[in-house]
């Protein structure tokens, strides 16, 4: 098992054919990736040989998925088109879209999260603005270097791209179920609770490491959602307990405004969980050794 | 990007919600000029981009020109919790009948577009949200059916806005609504909304945050950038493309890839800096994926400018970006900046090519760097090189 996506998964490329998406498409396909076709409307018809595969571009997200039965769609639009093409995922029914576009503007993103909501969630989006989600030694679906650590037991979510890959460095000796990244957005379409109700439910999955950053309240809501639902061990780590009230630290969500959403307020409900917190991530990935050692 | 009150304003006239007349000066003579101009009593409104300016003596009113260069001579040059005025809006004073509190805003934790909205306006919004939570109706706004005149009337009664104005303050709220949505902002906040003795609704105040990332379809917003008042280093970073924020009191300068990494990067910074006598982290700068030469160059750059840096830290972990393709930048960037380059740069490389990223670094054997291994003591090397310089 793993969550959200396996060896099973059948995964299409929308923008396939935009530089970003050839060259993750490449990187995904020698990960083992089953990637099945790409979408782009202005290229339908055309096949594009990546990897030494050819592949061959749909005109529509529904059309791939008749062809080659594609369940993951992993979206690399630009900005400017980014609205359009995760509407018509949705509309598809495609049961996973993973968007890792940087740059979207948030009322682009309420939109289509508005669209999902009001079509019945047939669609779990992840991202945008994300790293996407590996399930190692199974698939990857997005850009998370698939090198870092290999298959085992923990399961991690991170809202950081970044901060992903080097948790996934800290305990690659262990091993992942799933690394999921989030996307650091305002407005994003699998949340922290999300991933932690999959992650329990998930055979494979031991513990949890779970990432957050300033900014809303998902990680106190995820504090509670822990507390509440979560049996397996949590370990948690917080990013931005030195970045000042106001100020945009890369992540359009990664914002303080007043006294809610700093990092304090995040670790202190996070405990209150009863999720070990960790200051730095290497501590983080200590406390997680400890757990797992005492498994 | 946070928008002054004039600007807010231009946008709310732009979509038909009714402002009152109104002009934005920088001299005390410019703003006699206005109230002459003007004809009335006016208002003289120092334009600064935080709240508190009335109690911070920064709005005041003027019967006649004469007064209004008086006020505005006091409130220019004013610094309001750390921002220098520089302008004043001079605008026609308003009888007020009552005043009430509006807004639009992003509903992260929903993931939807909320209003809000009160008959008792003109306080601090928080402070009422604390004291008075059953005074403040918030509803949330489906973003794809948006606002019509019925939503807006809904929104109008549970804020109880009396019956009187309750048809105008709907319209007005549709114009917000279209101001909010045709703008891009993730925030229109009119705080008074009044109600003049002739029950006309009036934007008195108004504050508007734009999202940067919906630039491309909104060319004119670049023309509401003021360069003034933006940090010099930061201003110099924009202009490269670098995303970066100066923070007071720091010494040591950071460079990472990622938005979470360089935060984090920041607070193992502060943390290791508690054992050097509380040396902090510098500032923010995220050089992203796929860092060039030019990228880190210019980068170190800004980051060498800034007089309180002492020492410099750059943290990778290549998950795209390649070690041996920041390492390269590194060194290409002392060769770029020569004898400009005095402050000990402490690297710290892991992921993705990290062997060869080492190796240049180790060939290149530059006496203003230091390789440490791990992000935790390598974030200690540069605390401890700062309390040194410092």
């Amino acid at each position: 098992m793993s969550i959200f996506l396996n060896e099973n998964s059948k995964v299409i490329v929308q923008g396939i054919t935009g530089g970003e998406g050839t060259k993750h498409a490449t990187k995904m396909l020698a990960a083992g990736t089953n990637i099945v076709g790409g979408v782009n409307a202005r290229k339908a018809g055309t096949t594009v040989t990546i990897g030494g595969k050819d592949l061959t571009v749909f005109g529509t997200v529904e059309e791939a998925i008749k062809e080659t039965g594609a369940d993951v769609s992993v979206v690399f639009v630009p900005p400017k088109f980014a609205k359009d093409a995760v509407i018509e995922a949705i509309d598809a029914e495609i049961p996973l879209a993973v968007v890792i576009t940087e740059g979207i503007p948030v009322h682009d993103s309420a939109y289509f999260w508005a669209h999902a909501v009001a079509k019945g969630n047939k669609t779990r989006i992840i991202g945008p603005n994300c790293p996407g989600i590996i399930s190692p030694g199974k698939s990857n679906a997005g850009i998370i270097p698939a090198d870092i650590a290999g298959p085992g037991k923990i399961g991690l979510v991170s809202k950081s791209g970044t901060l992903t890959y080097q948790m996934m460095y800290e305990l690659r000796e262990i091993g992942f179920s799933t690394a999921i990244g989030i996307g650091g957005d305002p407005v994003i379409g699998t949340t922290h609770i999300d991933a932690l109700e999959a992650f329990e439910a998930d055979p494979e999955t031991a513990a949890i490491v779970m990432i957050g950053e300033i900014g809303g309240d998902a990680e106190e809501r995820a504090a509670a959602f822990i507390q509440a639902n979560v049996s397996k061990p949590v370990v948690g780590y917080v990013a931005g307990f030195t970045a000042p009230e106001g100020k945009t630290m890369g992540h359009a969500g990664a914002i303080v405004s007043g006294s809610a959403g700093t990092a304090q307020a995040k670790k202190e409900a996070l405990e209150a969980a009863g999720v070990k917190v960790g200051k730095t991530p290497s501590e983080t990935a200590a406390l997680m050794r400890e757990i797992i050692a005492g498994l | 990007m946070d928008l002054y009150e004039y600007q807010a304003k231009e946008l709310f006239a732009a979509h038909g919600v009714p402002v009152l007349p109104g002009r934005t000066v920088e001299t005390a003579d410019d703003a006699a000029a206005a109230a002459a101009e003007l004809g009335t009593a006016v208002v003289v409104k120092a334009q600064v981009k935080t709240g508190g300016r009335g109690k911070a003596g920064g709005v005041k009113l003027a019967e006649n020109a004469d007064e209004a260069k008086e006020k505005a001579g006091a409130i220019l040059g004013m610094d309001i919790k750390g921002h220098t005025v520089h302008r004043v809006l001079v605008t026609t004073a308003s009888d007020i009948a009552e005043e009430y509190y509006f807004s639009f805003l992003l509903d992260r934790s929903n993931r939807t577009f909320l209003a809000m909205c009160s008959a008792e306006g003109g306080m601090e919004i928080e402070q009422l949200a604390v004291e008075r939570p059953d005074a403040l109706a918030r509803i949330p706004v489906d973003a794809i059916a948006g606002v019509d005149k019925a939503k807006a009337d809904e929104i109008v009664a549970a804020g109880k806005i009396p019956a009187a104005v309750a048809e105008e303050a709907a319209q007005v709220i549709v114009k917000l609504w279209e101001t909010f949505v045709s703008e891009d902002a993730t925030l229109v906040e009119v705080n008074p909304l009044v109600r003049d003795p002739q029950d006309k609704v009036i934007a008195l105040d108004g504050k508007v945050t734009l999202d940067e990332n919906a630039d491309f379809r909104h060319p004119d917003h670049a023309g509401l950038v003021d360069e003034r008042t933006e940090n010099a280093l930061e201003a110099k970073a924009k202009a490269k493309g670098l995303n970066y924020v100066k923070l007071d009191d720091g010494q040591v300068g950071i460079i990472g890839n990622g938005a979470g990494l360089v935060m984090s990067t920041l607070d193992v910074v502060a943390y290791a800096g508690e054992k050097h006598g509380g040396v902090k982290p510098a500032n923010f700068l995220d050089i992203g994926g796929g860092a060039s030469a030019q990228v880190m160059a210019d980068g170190l750059d800004v980051i060498l400018g800034d007089p309180d840096v002492k020492s410099v830290f750059v943290n990778v972990f290549g998950g795209i970006t390649a070690c041996d393709a920041v390492a390269t930048g590194i060194v290409e960037a002392l060769k770029i900046l020569g004898d400009a380059a005095t402050k000990p740069l402490v690297v710290r490389l892991d992921g993705n090519n990290v062997i060869e990223g080492r190796r240049i670094l180790d060939e290149a054997n530059h006496p203003l760097v230091t390789q440490v291994d791990t992000m935790d003591n390598a974030a200690d090397k540069a605390a401890q090189l700062a309390a040194a310089g410092a």
